[in-house]
C-alpha cells in the first residue's frame, strides 16, 4: 500500500472514549487506505468493538478525530469549532459505511430478501423492483440464492451472517466494518462466512475486521493491528505482527489464541 | 443397518405408536359437559328469564340503536387511544427530555384519576369555559373561538373521556412492547443509515406488535363495556338503552340478558380478530405457525375422505 497517496479511507487521530469514568479508548491512532484490509486483534475488553462503533458514529468520542474518506465523522468544523451533525447528515455518513455484527442482527420479522431490500428502498429511495433484483444477485453472491424467502429463524448462524453481509453490501458502502463476524458460529460454519469476506477483499473492498481468526488475518489482512487496554500496542504486516511480534503483550496474546 | 433385528420398529418405515390415552381429560370434559348442560337447561326452562321477551327486544329498534352507538363510540375511542398511546410511548422513550416529561405527566394524570370523573370533567367543560378559543396566550390575538357547549357535546365528551384515558394505559402497553425488541435490531437499522423515526416505524414497532396485541385486545374488549359509563353523561349506548326500556316495563332480567348476548357477540368477534392479527405479526418468530381452526377442520375433512393416517388395523 502506498500510504502517501490520496485521502485515507479511515483516519483516526488520538481517539479517546469514556463510558462514565471508565476510559475505554486511550488515544488510538490508525489509518486505513482505500482497498486495504486491516485486521484488529486483541483480548476481550480491549476496546475493539468500541473503536469500530466510533468509526460509524454509533458511539461518540470524547477527544481526537475520526475521518472517513476525508469527512469528519459525526461533526462539522466551522470557525475552528466542532458542531454536532444533525441527524439527517449523520445518517448519510452511516449509510456509506457497512457494518456486520457478531450476533448478525437480521431483522427478525423480515425474510432474507426483505432484510436486504429494506434500507436501499427506505434510505436511498431505490425503486423496490431494482432493489429486489439487486438483493437476489447479492444472495447468490453469498451462496444463498435459493433462501431469499426464509426468515432469520429458519436460517443457520452462518447463513444469517452471510445475509447480513449481503444486506450491508446492498447499500454500496465504501467501507465495511466487521465485529467478530464468526465468533458466534459453530466451527463448521465459519468457513463459508470467511470465504465471502475473502471474495469481498479480493474485489477491492476496504475492510476493518475485528477477528480472532488468525489464519484469516494472515491470509487476507494487509495489516494487523493489535490492541490492548484501549491503546494500539503493535501494528504491521501480518507476517511481522503474527509471526515475529515485538511486544510482550502481543506475544502473550498470540500464544493463547494460536 | 439396525443393530437389533428383533425390534419391530427399527426398519419398518414411519413409527405407528399407540398414543397415550388421557382418561383424566375425558372424565373432566364429561363433568364440565353435564354441569353446563344442567345450567343451560335450568336457565332455559326457568320462566323468570322470559326468553320470549329477550327475543322480542334483541332486535328492537332502540336496542339496535344503542348497540350501534356502543360499536362506533368504542371504535373511535380505541383508535384514538391506540394512536395517542403509541405516540406517548415513543415520546416516553425519546432522547428529548421535554417529550419524556410531557408523556410522563400525561400518563400520571390520566391513569391516576377515575375514568368516570374524566368523563364528567369533559362534559362539564362547557359549563367551566363558556367560550373555548385558540390564539396567542396571555391576552394575545384570538385565532379560533367557539362556544363551549357547542364544541363539547355529550358525544364529544364521551369520545375524549374514554379515548384519552385509554391512551394513558395503552402508552404503557406499547412501551413494554418497544422495550421487548432486541437492541441489536436498532443498532443494525442505524448502521444501515436509517433515522430514528424510520427504524421505529419499519423495524421496532412491527416487532413490538407481538407483545402489544394481546393486552391491546384486552383493552378493546374492556372498552366495549367501559363505554357503558357514558350513560352518566346522557349518551344512550347499548346498556343505557335497555335500562331506559326496563325503567318503563320492569323487564330487567330479559333486557339485561339481551344486552349481554350482544356484548358477548361483539367480544367474540374481537377475539377472533385478535387471533388472526397475532398470527399476522408472528411472521418470522415461530418456525411454523400452528394451523388455524379453519385449516385444521379442512385438513381433518380431507384426511377422513382419503382414509386418515395413524389408524393401523
Ligand atoms: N455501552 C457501554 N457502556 C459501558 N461500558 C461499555 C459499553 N460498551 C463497552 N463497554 C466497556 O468498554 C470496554 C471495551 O469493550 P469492547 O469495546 O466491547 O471490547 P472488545 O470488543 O475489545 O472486547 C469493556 O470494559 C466494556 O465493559
Ligand atoms: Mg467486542
Amino acid at each position: 500500500m502506498n500510504a502517501a497517496s490520496g485521502t485515507p479511507m479511515v483516519e483516526a487521530l488520538n481517539v479517546h472514549k469514556r463510558f462514565g469514568l471508565n476510559e475505554v479508548l486511550k488515544g488510538i491512532d490508525m489509518t486505513v487506505q482505500p482497498g486495504e484490509v486491516v485486521c484488529l486483534l486483541g483480548p476481550s475488553g480491549s476496546g475493539k468493538s468500541t473503536f469500530l462503533r466510533c468509526i460509524n458514529h454509533l458511539e461518540t468520542i470524547h477527544r481526537g478525530r475520526i475521518s472517513v474518506d476525508g469527512a469528519l465523522v459525526g461533526y462539522r468544523e466551522k470557525n475552528g469549532r466542532l458542531h454536532e451533525l444533525p441527524e439527517k447528515d449523520a445518517v448519510r455518513q452511516r449509510a456509506e459505511i457497512g457494518m456486520v455484527f457478531q450476533r448478525f442482527n437480521l431483522f427478525a420479522h423480515k425474510t432474507a430478501l426483505q432484510n436486504i431490500v429494506e434500507a436501499p428502498v427506505l434510505v436511498k429511495g431505490v425503486a423496490k423492483k431494482d432493489a429486489e433484483a439487486r438483493a437476489g444477485e447479492l444472495l447468490t453472491r453469498v451462496g444463498l440464492g435459493d433462501r431469499g424467502g426464509a426468515y432469520p429463524s429458519q436460517l443457520s448462524g452462518g447463513q444469517q451472517q452471510r445475509v447480513a453481509i449481503a444486506r450491508a453490501l446492498a447499500m454500496d458502502p465504501k467501507l465495511m466494518l466487521f465485529d467478530e463476524p464468526t465468533s458466534a458460529l459453530d466451527p463448521e460454519l465459519v468457513g463459508d462466512v470467511l470465504d465471502v469476506m475473502r471474495d469481498l477483499a479480493k474485489a477491492g473492498m476496504t475492510m476493518v475486521v475485528v477477528t480472532h481468526e488468525i489464519g484469516f488475518a494472515r491470509e487476507v489482512g494487509d495489516r494487523v493491528v493489535f490492541m490492548d487496554g484501549g491503546v494500539v500496542v503493535e501494528e504491521g504486516p501480518p507476517s511481522q505482527v503474527l509471526d515475529a511480534p515485538r511486544e510482550e503483550r502481543t506475544k502473550a496474546f498470540l500464544s493463547k489464541v494460536l | 443397518m439396525a443393530t437389533s433385528p428383533t425390534s419391530p420398529a427399527s426398519d419398518a418405515g414411519d413409527i405407528k405408536a399407540v398414543p397415550v390415552r388421557h382418561y383424566g381429560r375425558w372424565l373432566f370434559a364429561l363433568i364440565v359437559l353435564v354441569f353446563v348442560a344442567s345450567l343451560l337447561s335450568s336457565a332455559i326452562r326457568n320462566d323468570n328469564f322470559k326468553w320470549d321477551v329477550v327475543g322480542d327486544y334483541l332486535f328492537a329498534d332502540r336496542v339496535l340503536r344503542g348497540l350501534w352507538l356502543t360499536i362506533w363510540l368504542s371504535t373511535v375511542a380505541v383508535v384514538l387511544g391506540i394512536a395517542l398511546g403509541t405516540l406517548l410511548a415513543v415520546m416516553r422513550l425519546s432522547d428529548n427530555p421535554v417529550l419524556r416529561w410531557v408523556s410522563l405527566a400525561y400518563i400520571w394524570f390520566f391513569r391516576g384519576t377515575p375514568v368516570y370523573v374524566q368523563l364528567l370533567g369533559w362534559s362539564f367543560i362547557g359549563a367551566l369555559y363558556s367560550t373555548i378559543s385558540f390564539g396567542v396566550p396571555f391576552g394575545g390575538p384570538v385565532l379560533v373561538s367557539a362556544n363551549g357547549n357547542d364544541l363539547i357535546t355529550p358525544i364529544t365528551a364521551a369520545i375524549l373521556g374514554l379515548g384519552l384515558n385509554l391512551a394513558a394505559y395503552q402508552a404503557e402497553i406499547v412501551r413494554a412492547g418497544l422495550l421487548s425488541v432486541d437492541e441489536g435490531q436498532v443498532e443494525s437499522a442505524k448502521a444501515l443509515g436509517m433515522t430514528g423515526a424510520q427504524s421505529m416505524r419499519r423495524i421496532v414497532l412491527p416487532q413490538a406488535m407481538r407483545v402489544i396485541i394481546p393486552p391491546t385486545g384486552n383493552q378493546a374488549i374492556d372498552m366495549l363495556k367501559t363505554s357503558s359509563l357514558v350513560a352518566t353523561i346522557g349518551v344512550a349506548d347499548l346498556l343505557y338503552s335497555v335500562q331506559l326500556i326496563y325503567a318503563q316495563n320492569y323487564q330487567q332480567v330479559p333486557l339485561l340478558v339481551a344486552a349481554c348476548i350482544w356484548y358477548l357477540l361483539m367480544t367474540s368477534i374481537l377475539s377472533i380478530g385478535q387471533y388472526y392479527l397475532e398470527r399476522h405479526y408472528a411472521a418470522g418468530n415461530v418456525r411454523e405457525l400452528p394451523p388455524t381452526p379453519l385449516q385444521r377442520a379442512r385438513a381433518r375433512a380431507a384426511s377422513v375422505r382419503f382414509g386418515g393416517p395413524g389408524n393401523p388395523g
